[in-house]
């Protein structure tokens, strides 16, 4: 790993053997990572594999079936459930921790009620309780710095994929994360407008930002990566040094994969 | 009695649009009480969890379940067969027919604005719910700034739609002695024995009315779907620079 570690920081994000069952299917088998701040961690896998799943236990979108979530080295409560699941026992606190996570879905979800200056407003407003003045101002450098200045006042009905993409990335921005999930960014969007996400995000990594990126585009995740994992079928398969992952796979999954993504 | 009474309408026209001020006072009352009530039973059926599912399902099962005219003779004879009643504070209120329609409907038109309401709730795409969550939304917030908002929307033709079956539902007033349109032009018949042209002046005024009210809610859909509609417009004007240090550009 970095030499973030030899410095002492500690982890940002801990998840320790992370376990989710649907019903009898166990589709993570225990799942871990850490992440420091400045980590770019890229997630490949398979479709099917567990990464949304992964990701989603992280801020509880998902209850964990098992293993423990620790953020800022504050572990999330939890407390089983009838069925097995570690249910949140503190809403308050995974509100708080909510809040300093953000989550980028692979369709966007922005709210189609509010402007785009609304959903990015929103957050600070009702959550932060910022003043309005003080969000929108915010809300528009951010949109500003995602390119999305000019459409402040647009519904999200009528931008393009890209720009809902990047409008959901500001609103996520907006609340100031420590660490920002990222699932598949990308993969609702059309092949000509992938490349301005790609773009943003880059930027944010430039920034140094910590990240945890679910993708199918090769050439991005190895590039961006500080690390990466590979999920196959709920278990870690290979993780470490992007380039020593992309150009000297020891699994042969990975093999396999990378021949079929990379080609 | 020859002939048709056009004379006869028009002589009886202002006591009709007195009939059809006491209707509309019940649709609409009824129509806001209804809303009021069906907000937390229709949220309490949108539940995940089965036992609030539970509670409002054998209220909104009877409601649905028995004829209007049924809950109308069930409360305003009802009420008064229980001595607690006739000697309790509200008495005076629930003796009058008036209000006992009024009740009825209220009650009766929120069991369907609950349903109404729970199928909207349910429509809102999950992952609406799900951004709110990951900001750190917790479920009152969720609630009030992306699922009833969204709700209303969804739910908003229907609701329109209860409305107007409220407007002609509101016709078994005059079972219970009200003077609503349909009840005053009864009662104008008995004086003047004319049923054909009473009842057809009647049913265009109700024409009349629920068209009003559908042009109403056209309007409310459009300013509610102004999302969809408006044609988006560019900010032109500079965007305004936050102090610095604020956001690092990229
Ligand atoms: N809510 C759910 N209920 C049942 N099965 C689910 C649910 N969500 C995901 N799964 C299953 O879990 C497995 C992993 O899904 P997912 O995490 O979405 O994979 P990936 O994101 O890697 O494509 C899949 O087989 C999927 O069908
Ligand atoms: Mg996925």
């Amino acid at each position: 790993m970095t030499g973030r570690d030899a410095n002492g920081g500690a982890p940002m994000l801990s998840a320790r053997d992370i376990r989710k069952r649907f019903g009898e299917v166990e589709v993570l088998k225990g799942v871990s990572v850490d992440a420091h701040p400045g980590d770019v961690i890229t997630i490949l896998g398979a479709s099917g594999s567990g990464k949304s799943t992964f990701l989603r236990c992280l801020n509880f979108l998902e209850t964990p079936t098992g293993g423990s979530v620790m953020l800022h080295g504050e572990p999330i409560v939890t407390r089983p459930d009838g069925e097995g699941n570690h249910q949140p026992r503190d809403r308050r606190q995974l509100r708080r921790l909510r809040a300093r996570v953000g989550f980028v879905f692979q369709q966007f979800n922005l709210w189609p009620h509010m402007t785009v200056l609304g959903n990015v407003a929103e957050g600070p407003r009702q959550v932060l309780k910022t003043s309005r003045a003080e969000a929108e101002a915010r809300a528009l450098a951010l949109l500003e710095k995602v390119g999305l200045a000019e459409r402040a006042n647009f519904y999200p009905a009528h931008l393009s994929g890209g720009q809902q993409q990047r409008a959901a990335i500001a609103r996520t921005l907006a609340m100031d994360p420590e660490l920002i999930l990222f699932d598949e960014p990308t993969s609702a969007l059309d092949p000509e407008l992938v490349g301005e996400v790609l773009e943003v995000i880059r930027g944010l990594a430039r920034e140094g930002r910590t990240m945890l990126i679910v993708t199918h585009e090769m050439g991005f995740a190895r590039e961006v990566a500080t690390r990466t994992m590979f999920l196959h079928e709920g278990l870690v398969e290979e993780d470490g040094d992007p380039e020593a992952l992309f150009t000297q796979p020891e699994s042969e999954r990975l093999r396999q994969f990378l021949r079929r993504h990379l080609s | 009695m020859d002939g048709f009474g056009w004379d006869i309408i028009l002589q009886s026209l202002p006591k009709l649009l007195e009939g059809l001020w006491v209707t509309a006072q019940l649709v609409l009352v009824s129509g806001l009480f209804g809303l009021l009530l069906a907000l937390p039973l229709g949220i309490a059926r949108s539940s995940p969890r089965p036992w609030v599912r539970a509670l409002p399902f054998g209220y909104i099962f009877f409601f649905r379940g028995t004829p209007l005219l049924v809950q109308l003779f069930l409360i305003y004879y009802g009420l008064a067969q229980f001595e607690a009643i006739r000697q309790g504070p509200l008495w005076y209120l629930l003796r009058e027919p008036y209000v006992c329609a009024l009740l009825t409907f209220s009650l009766h038109t929120a069991a369907y604005i609950a349903e109404i309401l729970r199928g909207a709730l349910q429509a809102v795409p999950p992952g609406e719910v799900e951004a709110a969550r990951a900001i750190g939304m917790g479920r009152w917030l969720t609630l009030r700034r992306v699922l009833l908002p969204r709700a209303a929307q969804i739910g908003l033709p229907a609701y329109g739609n209860e409305v107007i079956l409220m407007v002609k539902g509101s016709a078994l007033a005059s079972t219970i002695t009200l003077l609503d349109l349909t009840g005053m032009a009864r009662t104008l018949i008995a004086g003047n024995y004319r049923a054909v042209e009473m009842f057809l002046a009647a049913g265009v005024l109700y024409l009349i009315f629920n068209w009003v009210l559908q042009r109403l809610f056209r309007l409310a859909e459009r300013a509610m779907n102004r999302h969809l509609r408006e044609p988006p417009r560019l900010v032109q004007q500079p965007v305004p620079r936050v102090p610095s240090g604020l956001d690092p550009p990229l």
